[in-house]
């Protein structure tokens, strides 16, 4: 009935209910705004103000410019895929990935020389801090997890992306989210804990975002015309699942005043540093590991051409890791006032860890076999394959520091700054980098601009990834035994400011690597943005780096 | 000493909290590598392959 | 008919995923998490450990505000240098009342669990001020804006009332107070110096930044820093008694 008469266009419930809310929200947000405790608080009321009259406008304009009917599910019998989202999230990752890069060289240049601090606020290394983490693992690895989430679930599904406005409100809301935590931990509103640090409602506004990615995903499986889930699907929603327990648990808190951005956490004590490591430690777990070896499972199989190596150990994979995980929190809080049967319990399934990681990542590389000869000629692929190396590296050195005595060096020093960066910078980062040289050639429909960059990229960045984390071994390692020297007399051996002033070299060096890692980022940069901006397209050209559409 | 909740809850731990470990992992490994479904594995480690 | 059933079972499975996912990761947390509230022997037995005077908790969120828990612990572990560099280990009672707590994770500067009294008013502030002047080597960051911004505690009896709600022992009179045990506890000589000590047993009663004129953000951190880790009296304090 479609093609005889022009159906009538009609504003969605969804559409207009979403313009309403925001609208509500705006108003609401106006009178926080003009009775807040502080000026820092009433800017970020403010904030949401523009940024949800923005959004009815957008709702409302958007309405006005789309045709009468929604956007068919397939178009001659193939999917029609939804890559708006995906899109932006890749677009916007890159950028939050430079900034959080520079922001970890601007404070690694303070430890070394804290003159840079300038002895101001809103730049002093304690608000810097957790503009850095949240920069890097939540705007730059977040917006990297739901670009590749939402692209793959499409792919292995065959089926577009639920939701009309859905997946535009997962993407642009979750970024509004960094964007207040980001602009609050400079003005100095943070509740402290780690990995954890925005707010009561800036946790309120991520909860609404990341229950509507749930939604998302699960509809769009709910959609799927194959068979089967894809594994990757399969930690793509043991990560959004277990962050979402995760965020509730640790955010559990009661604002002084709905004026107020102050708030005090309810757990307390000895049970609120369980409850922020058991976020803490999966926060790594499922964020920065179940998600990203998702992208494993689907990426490097692709550019490979060749299936996992194992399907099954893919599962076996899967229960063990997300299974084990779980349990191994309290090994950040060894010899301190938790209980010891709760480190006990935390150390031993940290060592368990050892054994799904280990096969996770056997699983990943050998996926290769037969095919080592591509790591030659393919710069991307061989990213991904050295991600996946870092991966065992990290997760063989994260067992063995959970051990208690070599805890008790280890713990409060470099050395675990050192361990989470070639986590960071060698699994996540490299990991992420691989799937955007791959997707963005894949989207934009051209072919990728240059491989040398890729390599040099690669290079450059390796460097870097050496020399920072040695120098934090070495600097961990040395303050470690230079906190617990003796005299022959029997007495403490170096005051405090004297392992602090032996640091001085390793952190120059530190900083060195953080600054080529950067360098290579910005290499990326360039080698997309010719990409993305080249007239060529891919069925010209490089037909063997894009999907067969 | 050690107050008594704290000994039913060890003892607890280590007796059906490791026969839950076992039942886990068996069920996992048992679905894994249950001989019948290794085509439908095989073919679901092509997904990513064959799209449209 | 046939179709939809078979449809049906595939949504059902992506449910029991979620399902299957839930159970496995919510088991750990549990038992690791819930016997910490019920079993007796988390938190010892310890005299002395009172909540914070209305002043000491401005001050301790104005150290949760400026990230200092990136560089300091607040954890001294039972290892003989530690013991030896910054004194008795630290008992979990004496944080029952931190909202969060502030434990850390990373020791670029020194353990503050017992920092209190061990260095002067006059150095803390000079300290904080530029902390090169008192310290060659240090990799601190200044922070002279502290001294330099009036203390805001117009809504201070709010955060008394939530941190009541969340269990602290703060009584009405507390609340009631808070506003003006503010000024008082920042006042040398003050009138009222009695009526804060009887309310919050050992609290420290004078101006702590310097300038008698203001009560300023450092006035609150520098009673916060110098009360950390006095409150439980270790020659009382039987460490036998409460093994775990």
């Amino acid at each position: 009935m479609a093609n005889a008469l022009a159906p009538q266009k009609q504003m969605t419930f969804g559409e207009g209910g979403l313009a309403l809310t925001f609208a509500a929200l705006a108003a609401l947000c106006i009178v926080i705004a003009a009775k807040a405790y502080t000026p820092e608080y009433a800017f970020h009321a403010y904030l949401f103000t523009a940024a949800s009259l923005a959004a009815v406008f957008a709702i409302i304009n958007r309405y006005y410019d789309r045709p009468a009917e929604r956007a068919p599910l397939t178009i001659d019998g193939k999917p029609n895929y939804n890559m708006g989202p995906v899109k932006f999230a890749t677009v916007i990752a890159m950028f939050w990935g430079i900034a959080g890069f520079l922001v970890g060289l601007i404070i690694a240049l303070q430890l070394a020389f804290p003159v840079l601090n300038f002895d101001l606020q809103w730049i002093s290394f304690g608000r810097l801090r957790p503009l850095h983490t949240s920069a890097v693992i939540f705007a730059f690895g977040g917006n990297v997890l739901l670009a590749t989430s939402f692209y793959v679930v499409q792919r292995t599904s065959r089926a577009r992306l639920a939701g009309d406005l859905a997946p535009w409100f997962v993407v642009l809301g979750y970024n509004f989210f960094i964007l207040i935590a980001g602009t609050g931990y400079l003005l100095g509103i943070t509740q402290s804990k780690e990995y954890a640090e925005p707010e009561w409602y800036a946790d309120l506004w991520l909860t609404v975002v990341w229950v509507t990615y749930l939604l998302v995903f699960l509809a769009t499986l709910w959609r799927r015309t194959e068979p089967h889930i894809y594994v990757a699907n399969w930690f793509y929603l043991a990560f959004i699942v277990t962050i979402a327990m995760l965020h509730l648990g640790n955010n559990a808190t009661v604002p002084v005043s709905i004026f107020s951005s102050k708030s005090y956490i309810v757990w307390s004590g000895v049970q609120d540093a369980m409850v922020q490591w058991w976020y803490g430690h999966n926060a790594v777990g499922f964020f920065l590991t179940a998600g990203f070896l998702a992208i494993m499972y689907y990426f490097i199989p692709k550019r490979a051409e060749r299936p996992v190596y194992s399907y099954r150990l893919s599962i076996i994979h899967f229960w063990a890791l997300i299974f084990l995980y779980i349990w191994a929190g309290p090994h950040h809080l060894h010899y301190t006032a938790l209980p010891d049967w709760a480190q006990t319990l935390g150390m031993t399934f940290s060592i368990m860890l050892w054994m799904p990681s280990w096969g996770g990542m056997i699983n990943g590389i050998m996926t290769l076999s037969g095919a080592w000869d591509k790591l030659r000629t393919d710069p991307v692929l061989r990213l991904m394959v050295v991600s996946v190396a870092f991966y065992g590296m990290s997760t063989f050195e994260g067992p063995m520091m959970s051990i208690k005595v070599v805890n008790s060096l280890s713990h409060y020093t470099d050395w675990t700054i050192g361990h989470v960066h070639s986590g960071a910078l060698g699994w996540v980062a490299y990991i992420s980098f691989g799937a955007i040289y791959c997707l963005v050639p894949w989207l934009w429909n051209r072919p990728l601009y240059s491989l040398k960059l890729v390599n040099w990229h690669f290079w450059v960045s390796t460097v870097g990834i050496v020399l920072y984390i040695t120098a934090m071994w070495v600097s961990g390692i040395l303050q470690g035994l230079m906190w617990r020297a003796y005299t022959s007399l029997g007495f403490l051996e170096y005051s405090f400011v004297e392992t602090v002033e032996a640091m001085h070299p390793f952190y120059v060096i530190r900083a060195l690597g953080g600054f080529l890692f950067l360098c290579g980022a910005l290499i990326m940069v360039w080698n997309l943005w010719k990409t993305v901006n080249s007239a060529e397209q891919a069925e010209t050209a490089g037909l063997a780096l894009a999907p067969a559409e | 000493m050690m107050d008594p909740t704290y000994r039913a809850a060890a003892e607890f731990a280590q007796t059906w909290g490791l026969a839950y470990f076992v039942v886990i992992f068996s069920c996992v490994l048992l679905y894994a590598l249950w001989p019948s479904r290794k085509q439908q594995f095989d073919e679901a480690a092509r997904i990513p392959l064959r799209e449209d | 008919m046939s179709l939809w059933q078979k449809h049906a079972i595939f949504e059902k499975n992506s449910i029991v995923l979620v399902i299957g996912i839930l159970v496995v990761i919510a088991i750990g947390g549990l038992v690791e998490i819930a016997p910490l509230f019920y079993l007796k022997n988390t938190i010892e037995k310890v005299d002395g450990v009172r909540p914070y005077t209305p002043l000491e908790l401005a001050g301790r969120n104005i150290y949760v505000r400026e990230g200092c828990y990136l560089c300091h612990s607040q954890m001294i572990r039972p290892l003989r240098d530690e013991v030896e560099r910054y004194g008795h280990y630290s008992l979990a009672a004496e944080s029952m009342y931190d909202k969060p707590f502030q434990w850390g994770s990373k020791r670029t500067g020194p353990d503050l669990a017992r920092v209190g009294g061990k260095y002067s008013d006059d150095w803390h502030r000079d300290h904080l001020r530029d902390p090169r002047s008192v310290v060659p080597g240090s990799v601190m960051p200044g922070y002279g804006f502290l001294a330099n911004t009036e203390l805001d505690f117009r809504n201070i009896a709010d955060d008394l009332k939530v941190l009541r709600l969340e269990g602290v022992p703060y009584s009405q009179d507390m609340v009631d107070n808070a506003v003006k045990d503010v000024a008082t506890q920042a006042t040398t000589d003050a009138a009222d110096a009695a009526d804060v000590i009887k309310r919050y047993p050992k609290a420290q009663v004078r101006d702590f930044d310097g300038n008698p004129g203001k009560i300023s953000e450092a006035d609150a951190l520098i009673a916060y820093l110098q009360m950390m880790g006095t409150q439980v009296d270790f020659n009382l304090y039987d460490d036998k008694a409460n093994i775990r």
